[in-house]
């Protein structure tokens, strides 16, 4: 039986790790490769590194965060932030990242998801979504850390990418990352019944309750989380405990 | 001078420098000698013990990938089959070595395990790529490839097609994903996963080890 993946996920900036709250408040904690390799150890199912300044500033300081990384750890590597062109994809992939998460430039050129998928295969494409509630069910696509929207509806959206050959969806609730108050499960819902990829959630988890929630309720074939990790909150393996004890089927 | 060289074939399909790590430590771990060289040259397999095929992508790309090399596909055919060597196939690597596959049109494979790959289509509405961990059920428990690994042990698997499996002594191991599947291949000197044992933690550098130990 395929197990719900339970993925911790370093932000990086500058190569080394932060987590922000809301994105801004960012706390330095530590180097993003010994962080990894606890959760290569501890039996994270994969890892995901977002790397949030990416825009801005020199890219090469995660190359050398994803090739430590994959001289370390043999499992699967997901890299996001600032991927705009296929060229960045490429050295991504040949610096040791399994998968990439295209977002705003998904936005921006829903094209850019297609070549990216043809030339690289899908199975290394996941397209990042940040949605907001604009309505009792009504989800919109913003981007930017979330600062600005779209006018995309999420759902809609999220069909169009699966469409385009996206391998995965990273699904974060803007109205809920960082606030610890669990992700938004209609949300996170009416994404995994649209589409017949995978959808992981992300974005809200204070407990280990709320992963739990997240694929019970959520429907997410995997769930992320950044904050109760990296901060010694819980642990992987309590994480997964729970999950089991929940009846969800894990890795233990 | 190191014992042993395992090439693991670069033609374009993924990122090899992972995969390539994942052979050191498991040479070093196995305590086997090997040395890995990632090669798109067909002359290396003359020299080498031991080859490796990954792939990641479509099964038509990666046999275009493959036949662009002059003389690699030859070269395959007269070392693994001709001379006997062993061989691993991983992913699509281990996809190729079916007969044909039907994905995007219908491509030839290297025609080495009886069967064809096909979409796989889980029913019960799961979601396809098959992407994740999902667990080993050994059909060939005495196959020195599974030495110490055990029924129930996970692999990590991203695919949306699998071989349809004609001869099931060529199955060495399946997987269940709402209906069975080829989780590993092989028969003679050659064997293929479906999953990645680069990806696959602990169970994945275990598996690397006893191909490279393997005497066939």
């Amino acid at each position: 039986m395929l197990k719900v993946r339970l993925i911790p996920c370093l932000d990086v900036k500058d190569g080394r790790v932060v987590k922000g709250v809301n994105f801004v408040d960012l706390r330095d904690a530590g180097d993003p490769v010994e962080q990894a390799q606890i959760y290569d150890k501890a039996g994270a199912d994969e890892l995901c590194f977002l790397d949030i300044t990416a825009s801005h500033e020199n890219r090469d300081t995660i190359l050398d965060v994803a090739s430590r990384t994959a001289e370390q750890c043999f499992m699967p590597l997901t890299i996001g932030g600032g991927v705009r062109t296929t060229e960045d994809i490429r050295r991504l992939l040949l610096a040791g990242a399994d998968k990439v998460s295209i977002n705003t430039a998904a936005v921006k050129h829903p094209d850019f998801v297609r070549e990216a998928a043809e030339k690289f295969g899908t199975q290394c494409i996941v397209v990042a979504i940040d949605a907001k509630r604009t309505g009792t069910e009504k989800f919109e696509i913003f981007t930017h850390g979330g600062r600005e929207p779209t006018g995309l509806d999420a759902v809609d959206w999220a069909r169009r990418m699966a469409g385009y050959g996206a391998g995965e969806i990273l699904l974060t609730s803007m109205d809920r990352d960082g606030t610890g108050e669990g992700f938004d499960i209609p949300l996170t819902r009416t994404i995994a019944d649209a589409v017949s990829i995978p959808v992981i959630a992300s974005g809200g988890v204070g407990t280990l309750d709320h992963l739990v929630e997240g694929v019970r309720d959520g429907h997410a074939s995997a769930v992320l989380a950044a904050s109760i990790f990296h901060f010694g909150t819980y642990s992987i393996a309590e994480a997964k405990q729970a999950m089991d004890k929940a009846g969800l089927a894990v890795r233990l | 001078m190191p014992e042993m060289n395992v090439v693991i074939i670069d033609y374009g399909s993924g990122n090899l420098r992972s995969a390539a790590k994942a052979f050191e430590r498991a040479a070093r771990e196995s305590e086997t000698g090997a040395a890995i060289l990632v090669s798109s040259d067909p002359e290396a397999l003359a020299r080498a013990d031991r080859i490796v095929l990954p792939g990641v992508g479509a099964f038509g790309d990666c046999r275009r990938g493959l036949a662009a090399l002059d003389g690699m596909i030859a070269a395959l055919n007269e070392q693994v089959i001709g001379r006997g060597k062993p061989f691993l196939g991983i992913c699509v690597g281990m996809q190729l070595m079916a007969a044909r596959g039907l994905e995007h049109g219908v491509h030839e494979g290297l025609g080495w395990i009886a069967g064809d790959v096909v979409a796989i289509t889980p029913h019960n509405g799961l979601k396809v790529p098959h992407m994740g961990w999902n667990e080993l059920a050994i059909d060939a428990p005495d196959h020195p490839l599974l030495r110490d690994v055990a029924n129930g042990d996970h692999a990590y698997f991203v695919h949306s097609y699998a071989l349809s499996a004609q001869d099931r002594a060529e199955v060495l191991a399946h997987t269940d994903y709402g209906g069975t599947f080829p989780a590993i291949v092989g028969r003679d000197n050659m064997v293929g996963t479906q999953f990645h044992p680069e990806k696959s933690q602990a169970t994945g550098i275990r598996l690397i080890g006893n191909f490279l130990k393997w005497q066939p």
